[in-house]
């Protein structure tokens, strides 16, 4: 035949190795993924090199010391020998304040997940999810103005009758009768802002709950109460665990709210309702405007502090609620 | 004889006679609330729900009790208490979102928009001054965020869904802890790391990078669910054209998943939007307008509803509520633009 005018293809070579395109794709997606790393990374570097002078003339006592004083030298440098610096009052406070709020939080979450799970109707679910979805991505500093102005109020009457009829516990003691931004107050502000992370992740895992264990449980006679104790809270128990986990970390972070709502004093303070608490973020926020260099890098060491013992938080709280979540698919 | 003719019947559905029997219980119980709070020195709100809650527990278990035992009273009890956890999380975002309808409306008006505070303290009367300032700054600083954050958010999703490297497994776990940063450990960050040692003063720059920190994890974590929902079908397809992985991802599961991304973008925008501790850490927050990122200090909506709530004047704070109501609308607006992108896809 005469068809010498097309040239016949040559046979492509068929191969396995990645193109030069794919390489550099691949070069720069994994670098891409390694952004999280360096930049956690750097943080650590940054804030412990900068508050290193801090922390190595502190010591032990930068976390156990509850001081925080500045003294300056003659010729009006801060003298970092005779200033002490010690956050315990405001760890402590930190953590008094997330641990209250993750426990006013934790159940009312559990039931609002449950209820948007089991109980509510197909309409009112979508308008719930998407209003707690919005409440999630409120600004801070909108819960610490609406805290202050609307919430506090409200709060100081519930702290005088939890301090008439409870008194006795030793966390409700007061001896003076200031209740104006307590620990309490800005607990409940705090537990307000970590209701929609704790509720969004307890109903995540409520759903993902085996239909067919579900069914065998209606299928036996049980009412919907008994299935939940049954069926439900067994199976995503450690993952609401993890949720309460992630709304204290981020309850800890919190530092606008909190400085709008929380009188900082610096002195270790176990009674939630007297108006006098910690904050190490608020503290920052606070110390930071007039702070000289000095105690600008033991801002720092505090950051650092308070980066570390969130990122421990969190990391447990992922952990717990990534184990939970594989288990049902 | 006829048949005998059989009505569909609903049982899922409340009858009217069920329905009328919870309005019943509901308005017994809130009548003796009212005689309770009448006849005791107990007062006030809290009391009047407290017992209203009690009492309709009360009458619901009885109820279903005398009819159907034990176990209908206790999951009706149940249910009243899950409803309630429901009310008390929602009530609070009903209660802000009034708020600031209510207070915010006062200082707003036309001017807002087209002035700054350069020649206004806070304290001048409301019609004077304006937030242009603000919002140029915040737009610009979002604007840098996103720069740096896309690029990288997305690049992070598609390792972890695309690559699945051998660093895939650990780089989740440090995006999750990423997303977990307290916002001022980043504004400290940028100080310790860029201000303090280089440039010495702030700027518009720094805030954009400080709030870069905090919407990588976002919209690397968004991104990454939303390319987990794209099939695998249409990667084998792309490769089984002769596509490699590069094209394959370019132009086919990026293009699909776009929405998506899109969605998670403005998440992020919506997350970093009202950030206030890392402005107020490293920007500076001047009372100019002031375009230029890369010199003096950069006002932010956030920084400037700050600085009216600590001036603490009654102008000063009805400036904040003003300010607050224009971010809340901003993010609202976000929002429903995220909603409305992402309804498309099939939610879970």
């Amino acid at each position: 035949m005469a068809n010498s005018g097309i040239s016949t293809p040559n046979k492509r070579e068929l191969t396995t190795k990645p193109r030069l395109s794919d390489k550099v794709f691949r070069g720069v997606a994994t670098a891409g993924g390694l952004s999280s790393l360096v930049i956690l990374g750097l943080i650590l570097i940054f804030l412990g090199y900068q508050g290193f002078q801090v922390l190595r003339s502190e010591g032990l006592g930068f976390i156990t010391g509850s001081n925080w004083q500045v003294m300056q030298d003659n010729a009006g440098n801060t003298d970092l020998k005779a200033s002490t610096f010690g956050i315990a009052a405001m760890l402590i406070g930190t953590l008094l304040c997330a641990a209250l709020a993750v426990s006013i939080a934790v159940p009312i979450s559990v039931l609002c997940a449950l209820y948007l799970t089991f109980y509510a109707p197909q309409f009112l679910k979508k308008i719930m999810v998407a209003v707690i979805d919005l409440m999630a991505a409120f600004p801070s500093i909108l819960f610490g103005m609406w805290g202050f102005f609307i919430l506090m109020p409200h709060v100081e009457y519930w702290a005088k009758l939890i301090h008439k009829y409870f008194s006795w516990i030793p966390l409700f003691k007061m001896e003076i009768p200031v209740y104006t931004r307590s620990p309490f107050v800005a607990g409940v502000v705090l537990a307000i802002m970590i209701i929609p992370i704790i509720t969004s992740v307890s109903r995540e895992i409520f759903s993902q709950t085996p239909l067919d264990r579900i069914q065998a449980a209606f299928a036996l006679g049980a009412t919907k109460w008994s299935m939940i104790r049954a069926v439900v809270i067994p199976y995503g128990k450690s993952g609401v665990v993890g949720g309460a986990m992630l709304g204290l970390g981020r309850a800890m972070g919190e530092t606008v709210a909190v400085y709008t709502v929380l009188n900082l004093v610096y002195q270790i303070n176990w009674h939630v309702l007297i108006g006098a608490g910690g904050n190490v973020a608020s503290m920052i926020l606070l110390k930071f405007g007039e702070a000289g260099p000095t105690e600008t890098r033991a801002l720092m060491a505090a950051g650092l502090v308070l980066f570390i013992l969130t990122l421990i938080v969190n990391s447990i709280a992922n952990a717990i609620v990534s184990r939970t979540g594989g288990k049902g698919r | 004889m006829s048949a005998p003719t059989l009505k569909p019947t609903k049982p899922w559905k409340l009858t009217s006679k069920q329905r009328a029997l919870i309005v019943g219980n509901l308005v017994i119980a809130a009548i003796i609330s009212y005689l309770i709070v009448l006849a005791t020195p107990m007062k006030g709100r809290l009391a009047y729900l407290s017992i209203f809650f009690i009492a309709t527990i009360l009458i619901n278990f009885s109820e279903n009790y005398f009819k159907r035992g034990l176990a209908a009273a206790k999951d009706s009890v149940a249910t009243s208490f899950a409803a309630a956890g429901l009310i008390i999380a929602v009530v609070p975002i009903f209660s802000i979102l009034l708020t600031i309808f209510d207070r915010g409306r006062a200082g707003l008006n036309f001017g807002l928009f087209l002035h700054d505070m350069k020649s206004n303290g806070p304290n001048d009367p409301l019609n004077q001054g304006g937030l242009l300032h603000a919002l140029v700054g915040s737009g610009i600083m979002v604007g840098i965020a996103l720069l740096i954050s896309l690029p990288i958010g997305i690049l992070t999703a598609i390792y972890l869904t695309e690559i699945k490297g051998i660093y895939s497994r650990p780089i989740k776990f440090l995006v999750q802890a990423m997303s977990g940063v307290p916002s001022i450990v980043a504004g400290l960050f940028i100080l310790s790391a860029i201000v303090f040692p280089i440039t010495k003063s702030s700027s518009g720059l720094m805030g954009g990078l400080a709030l870069s920190i905090l919407m990588i994890p976002t919209i690397a974590r968004t991104s990454e669910e939303v390319l987990l929902l794209i099939p695998n079908d249409l990667r084998e397809a792309g490769v089984a054209l002769g596509g490699t992985q590069w094209r394959t991802i370019s132009l086919i599961v990026v293009p699909a998943a776009k929405s998506g991304l899109i969605t998670a973008t403005i998440l992020g925008l919506a997350r970093v939007a009202g950030e206030t501790a890392p402005l107020v850490l490293v920007s500076g927050g001047g009372d100019a307008v002031n375009a230029n990122p890369f010199q003096s200090p950069m006002g932010s909506l956030p920084f400037y509803i700050w600085k009216g709530f600590t001036f603490g004047t009654p102008e000063s704070i009805a400036r904040s509520w003003a300010g607050i109501f224009v971010l809340l609308s901003l993010i609202f607006i976000l929002f429903i633009a995220a909603r409305t992108l992402s309804g498309s896809r099939s939610k879970k």
